[in-house]
């Protein structure tokens, strides 16, 4: 069996209007693993993870996938941004949410098809919200409209899935289901990656972490990259965990 | 009994407008469901303002006025996107500037060359649909049929564009040629909707039959079916207001629709101001100002 490309970030830079957002990143990511992409605020997670999709414009450096850029390689890419990007008042069911997960497998001018009406159903069931579908997604708590979300990106049946802070605002009963379904992911050799900034329990859930301050600090496994140096260098004085610092 | 109905139907002049009217009354109404979610309601009023120009411009090289409207109209879309990813200045302010700019431009070109030709700027301004040629019937029957065509064959590319554009883009559409087609359906729309209510108006018609239906059912697609409905009935009974009492047709027919939001809005079962969850209804939140 082959072992599946993994992501190459070489020579990243980022400007976010005039100021620098992202200098000189240079990690791989590889696939089958939960990988969190952690920092204080402002550290330019959400970035990176824009930057490798190509979503917005970088200074200098490539993100590859195998041996082709992967901004080239969308369709196998699923991107869930934070929730509070979204206007949630937006007239779609929960079902119009989860079947836009399928509209570029469908492609231009046809009719979605009856195995996309069946991955969108399993997605749905995978994250326990099978009940709500023809629920206008307004009405939902945060934590379902989350779960929504994760069955949008399932119904991709993507190899690359990102989320931007998939854990804030949700309740317990969501963020099991997150983890749950995230594993799984990684477990069939899919590569996830999740923006989180909470350094809480939940943090021994991620096998590598990369850790960033506007530079990366550390990437790699999870109890190398949380030593008391790299988090020193990334949060300065203001971290008070340590509960899993080496 | 119904003669009060067929009676202005005799006349040819009310043929033609009573069919713009319900052409436009469609396409208004669909597209505007787009610049509604997708808080671009201020885009729609700054693209009617801006066609203005093109439409005297055309007009003085004795081109179809509809063409010189609708190049004016992406073109200040295309300046307006310029200047705000160009500069620090904010989109909003961007359509401001630009919309008024045209529409200055606009005003005074028309008023310079109505002097010595059959031009009235208020027909512009305030629509002029008792006066509309088989021409212009033709040309807006043919608008209509494009804008709805290509509303139905993009319309689950752009229901997720509308929705996630970053998460659309994410999964490899062509964000950036969806919103720019986007853009020509509602300069298309709004050049075929001149003639009904004028550049001024045309705002109403493209986002209150859609902020209507919204208040009333949840999907977009209802929300753009629903809209039609209400587009059509309200450039209808305008025309029929306007022919019987004689009002100037084009705010007639923003004074039915507008009526018909208001009742949504104090009475729609999900939403209504009255009629909605309590915590919503007048008298609640007028008790939360007054808490201490």
């Amino acid at each position: 069996m082959t072992m599946a490309p993994g992501i190459i970030i070489d020579h990243l830079t980022v400007n976010y209007r005039e100021v620098q957002a992202l200098r000189n990143i240079n990690l791989s990511v590889r696939p089958g693993k939960l990988v969190g992409i952690f920092g204080p605020n402002g550290a330019g997670k959400s970035t990176l993870v824009k930057a490798m999709l190509g979503l917005m414009p970088v200074v200098t450096g490539r993100v590859t996938y195998g041996n082709e850029e992967l901004s080239h390689q969308l369709n196998r890419v699923a991107y869930v941004p934070q929730r509070s990007q979204i206007d949630w008042t937006f007239p779609a069911t929960v079902w119009d949410v989860v079947m836009m997960g399928r509209v570029k497998k469908t492609g231009w001018f046809n009719r979605f098809s009856a195995t996309s009406r069946q991955v969108a159903q399993a997605s749905l069931e995978r994250v326990d919200m099978a009940d709500f579908r023809d629920r206008p997604i307004g009405a939902l708590s945060g934590g379902q409209q989350q779960r929504v979300f994760l069955a949008l990106a399932l119904a991709q049946e993507a190899d690359i899935f990102c989320f931007d802070e998939p854990f804030v605002g949700v309740d317990q009963k969501t963020e099991t289901v997150l983890f749950r379904i995230f594993r799984e992911l990684a477990t069939a050799g899919k590569t996830v990656m999740v923006v989180n900034h909470d350094l809480g329990e939940s943090i021994t859930n991620f096998d590598q972490l990369i850790l960033l301050n506007k530079e990366l600090i550390a990437a790699g496994p999870r109890e190398w990259v949380l030593t008391r140096d790299h988090m020193t260098r990334a949060y300065g004085g203001q971290v008070g965990f340590f509960g899993h610092v080496a | 009994m119904l003669d009060w109905f067929f009676e202005p139907l005799q006349y040819a002049f009310m043929q033609r407008s009573l069919a713009v009217a319900v052409m436009v009354g469609i396409i208004c109404s669909v597209v505007g469901s787009y610049l509604m979610v997708q808080r671009l309601a201020l885009l729609g009023d700054a693209i009617s303002h801006s066609v203005l120009p093109g439409l005297a411009i055309a007009f003085l090289l004795g081109v179809n006025i509809f063409v010189g409207a609708f190049i004016a109209g992406v073109l200040s879309t295309v300046i307006i996107g310029w200047i705000h990813t160009r500069s620090p200045i904010k989109e909003d302010a961007a359509m401001g500037i630009v919309f008024s700019a045209f529409f200055a431009l606009g005003i005074t070109l028309i008023t310079t060359i109505q002097k010595d030709n059959k031009i009235d700027l208020n027909h512009f301004l305030f629509g002029n649909i008792l006066g509309v040629t088989s021409t212009e019937v033709r040309d807006t029957a043919m608008i209509a049929a494009l804008v709805l065509v290509t509303v139905a064959l993009l319309y689950k590319e752009l229901l997720f564009y509308s929705f996630d554009p970053l998460g659309a883009q994410a999964s490899g559409l062509p964000t950036g040629l969806l919103n720019a087609g986007l853009m020509v359906l509602i300069a298309l729309t709004v050049v075929a909707s001149m003639k009904v209510v004028g550049v001024i108006l045309v705002l109403s018609l493209l986002i209150t039959p859609g902020a209507t239906a919204y208040l009333l059912v949840p999907r977009l697609h209802q929300v753009m079916g629903l809209g039609a409905a209400i587009g059509v009935i309200s450039s209808v009974s305008g025309m029929y207001l306007s022919y019987y009492i004689n009002l100037p047709s084009g705010p007639a027919i923003v004074l039915v629709v507008s009526a018909l939001f208001a009742l949504a809005f104090l009475f729609s079962p999900r939403h209504g101001a009255l009629v909605g969850p309590p915590r919503s209804r007048p008298w609640r939140q007028l008790q939360r100002l007054f808490r201490p």
